[in-house]
């Protein structure tokens, strides 16, 4: 196990390492600073000298290194936009995508085990393909279109007149086709509680929750139909196996062998693929929060682009990296832990 | 499929392929509706009213026009206007074809990268295998999308604004396709470390045949299906992921315009209540991956040999 461990952890230092250094590459390529710092009328021979004392004629290594030592004690650089040092600026975002991360995971928890549980059970039932089918559909929707359509029907309204409103049905139809709209589409909401340091939280007040909503439904829309999936695939393997086959035949309750037993086993892969894509959503992130202006990490990652604010770029590329290396890391090590048959020293099982 | 010779198109028509391919409603009708989708837009330049290129052709009184059937429609615009005032039917027919041209064009790169990198990876194995496969998974595990964005975002910063969209079509291709390439890589892998164990691989070996022609010339033919059924599926991955970059601003620019950055142009103007201009693509985009990846899914359960033989 302690092999294991180290195994892991050094992986994690090595991958970090690449990331920093990719990080110091975009940064060394793209951004000069000195354009940053002095005006237009200042000599290229003091431009040369103010290079000099700063160090930005020093090899790539002696910079790089230089680079990371600041960033291990948390200072990646003083954005060029906000003015002031990019960690600060991400901490302030950071919480925004985190309310969006956890509500949408919580969709998705929520959702996907019961229907994926079903799936597996009764595979022949026409709920059960209804559910398949719209996830088959799911998959093929970009995230950033669900959130378009979301926004019209909740947010705009959409008045349907299709059906001849004399009849009953005719009213009826164009009534249930017929959505009110009204819900938030834009940003957070005003009504913000503050909890610490950076926190400002929308979890607790009900404009929060509301503007809440919809980002959240988008986010989770795009991860539902895998999980789904794979929730149900692992299931119907588990219920294929000899231990349920001799539960079955001991007699125990359906119930209890489907809930107890058989969902115990289906849940261990789904753990760890689940950790795995709760980083990748932060990709989806973007989207999202670029659809409804969210103020968290993904938009502020977008305006430093358009705004070409290199050390914000930066400081995002090595949080966010990290944050990916840090799940990854302990989706690894639980697994280890969880599953003793998975083979400690070697590659990925 | 449809060759000179007789007999092979006979023996195409009574492949299993062929015969699965005619009981399966769901992938006879997601091909046909691809065939149309890829066929109008590679004639779009015949088929469509107008040219969204040509400025000369585009009138601003006629921005924001409504499909046919609304109010305040112009039968000459069947699917109505976007804000510039250009026909949608003529702007989505030529968006298809640029998303479709990226689609194919990543996917012909990632899977040159793939076919190359996971040949060397499971047939050499070691240490070339241990550092492609751990660069493989890092990739993987920041998500195709995120590397992608990250990719477009230096090269948008370096190249400026003006030139990026010049070349956009290929640099999202270059970036599509180098951001995917493991998930053809891993599969090409697997594949070649079951192949390599059989007797075939050792008689070359014995004949004395060199390593690269082993690996390309006898293992690589063996291990095409599963190339094929990830490849239909990455075309509607990287579909779905220009269409991303270029909703981010990190894609086709709007004077040249994808079916992503359409629907990004369209969302502007979906408070004023132009819905046309953004859900219209949107949805041209949603039925063009679902055919896709329907395919996808059918060419799976054909190629897999243990459904196959069950």
């Amino acid at each position: 196990m302690l092999a294991f461990l180290v195994q892991r952890i050094s992986q994690a230092v090595l991958v970090m390492f690449v990331i920093s250094l990719i990080a110091f590459a975009i940064q060394d390529g793209l951004g000069d600073p000195l354009q940053e710092m002095v005006g237009m009328s200042v000599s290229a021979e003091e431009r040369e000298a103010i290079r000099e004392e700063l160090g930005l004629n020093d090899p790539f290594l002696v910079q790089y290194l230089r680079f990371a030592g600041k960033a291990v004690q948390g200072d990646l650089g003083n954005s060029y936009f906000y003015s002031k040092p990019a960690l600060e600026v991400i901490a302030e975002h950071l919480p925004a995508t985190l309310e969006l991360v956890i509500g949408a995971s919580l969709m998705i928890i929520f959702l996907s085990v019961p229907i994926g549980v079903y799936a597996a059970i009764r595979p022949q039932a026409w709920l059960s393909k209804f559910f398949m089918g719209v996830s088959t559909v799911g998959i093929s929707i970009p995230v950033f279109l669900t959130a378009i359509v979301l926004i019209q029907l909740f947010s705009i309204g959409v008045t349907v007149s299709w059906f001849p409103d004399d009849t009953g049905w005719g009213q009826w139809l164009n009534d249930f086709f017929t959505t009110e709209g009204g819900l938030p589409s834009y940003g957070r909401g005003d009504d913000l509680v503050h909890l610490f340091g950076t926190w400002e939280s929308g979890l607790f007040t009900a404009e929060g929750l509301a503007h809440l909503i919809l980002p959240c439904v988008s986010l989770a829309s795009i991860m539902l139909p895998l999980f789904i999936r794979l929730i149900r695939a692992e299931m119907m393997e588990v219920l294929q196996s000899d231990y349920i086959r001799y539960a079955r035949a001991k007699g125990l309750a359906a119930g209890r062998i489907n809930f107890l037993h058989a969902l115990k086993n289906t849940m261990l892969p789904v753990i760890t693929v689940g950790g795995v894509q709760i980083g990748i959503m932060v990709a989806y992130t973007i989207l999202t929060e670029t659809v409804f202006q969210w103020p968290g990490l993904g938009l502020m990652f977008l305006e430093a682009i358009t705004r070409s604010d290199i050390p914000l770029i930066v400081a995002y590329l090595m949080v966010v990296g990290l944050i990916f290396v840090i799940t990854n890391t302990l989706v690894d090590l639980i697994y280890g832990l969880v599953n003793p048959t998975v083979k400690l020293t070697g590659k990925k099982a | 499929m449809t060759t000179a010779t007789v007999s092979r198109w006979d023996r195409f028509r009574e492949s299993f392929f062929w015969y699965s391919f005619k009981r399966d409603k769901v992938a006879v009708i997601s091909f046909v509706v691809l065939m149309l989708m890829v066929l109008s837009a590679v004639f779009a330049p015949l088929l469509a009213p107008a040219d969204p290129y040509d400025l000369a052709q585009i009138d601003i009184l006629n921005s924001e026009l409504p499909p046919v059937g609304l109010d305040g429609s112009d039968p000459a615009f069947p699917l109505g206007t976007d804000a510039q005032g250009r026909d949608l039917l003529s702007t989505i027919l030529y968006g298809t074809r640029v998303s479709l041209m990226i689609g194919f064009g990543a996917v012909v790169l990632q899977a040159v990268l793939g076919i190359l990198f996971g040949l060397l990876a499971g047939y050499l194995g070691g240490k070339i295998d241990a550092v492609l496969m751990r660069i493989a998974d890092v990739q993987l595990s920041f998500s195709t999308l995120m590397v992608a964005i990250i990719v477009g975002a230096v090269f948008k910063a370096s190249f400026g604004n003006l030139m990026f969209g010049e070349i956009a079509i290929y640099m999202l291709i270059f970036i599509i396709g180098v951001a995917e390439w493991p998930q053809i890589a891993r599969t090409v892998r697997a594949s070649v470390l079951a192949e390599k164990k059989k007797e075939y691989v050792d008689a070359a070996k014995v004949m004395g045949f060199g390593t690269p022609r082993i690996m390309f010339r006898h293992i690589l033919p063996n291990t095409l299906s599963p190339i094929f059924v990830i490849a239909t599926v990455q075309i509607a991955n990287a579909i779905i992921s220009e269409a991303a970059l270029s909703f981010l601003g990190l894609g086709m620019p709007e004077t040249q315009p994808s079916l992503g950055s359409l629907i990004k142009s369209g969302f502007d103007y979906i408070q004023s209540g132009s819905w046309w201009i953004t859900l219209i693509p949107g949805l041209v985009l949603v039925v063009l991956v679902l055919v896709i990846n329907l395919l996808g899914d059918w060419l799976r359960d054909v190629m897999n040999p243990r459904l196959y033989k069950g």
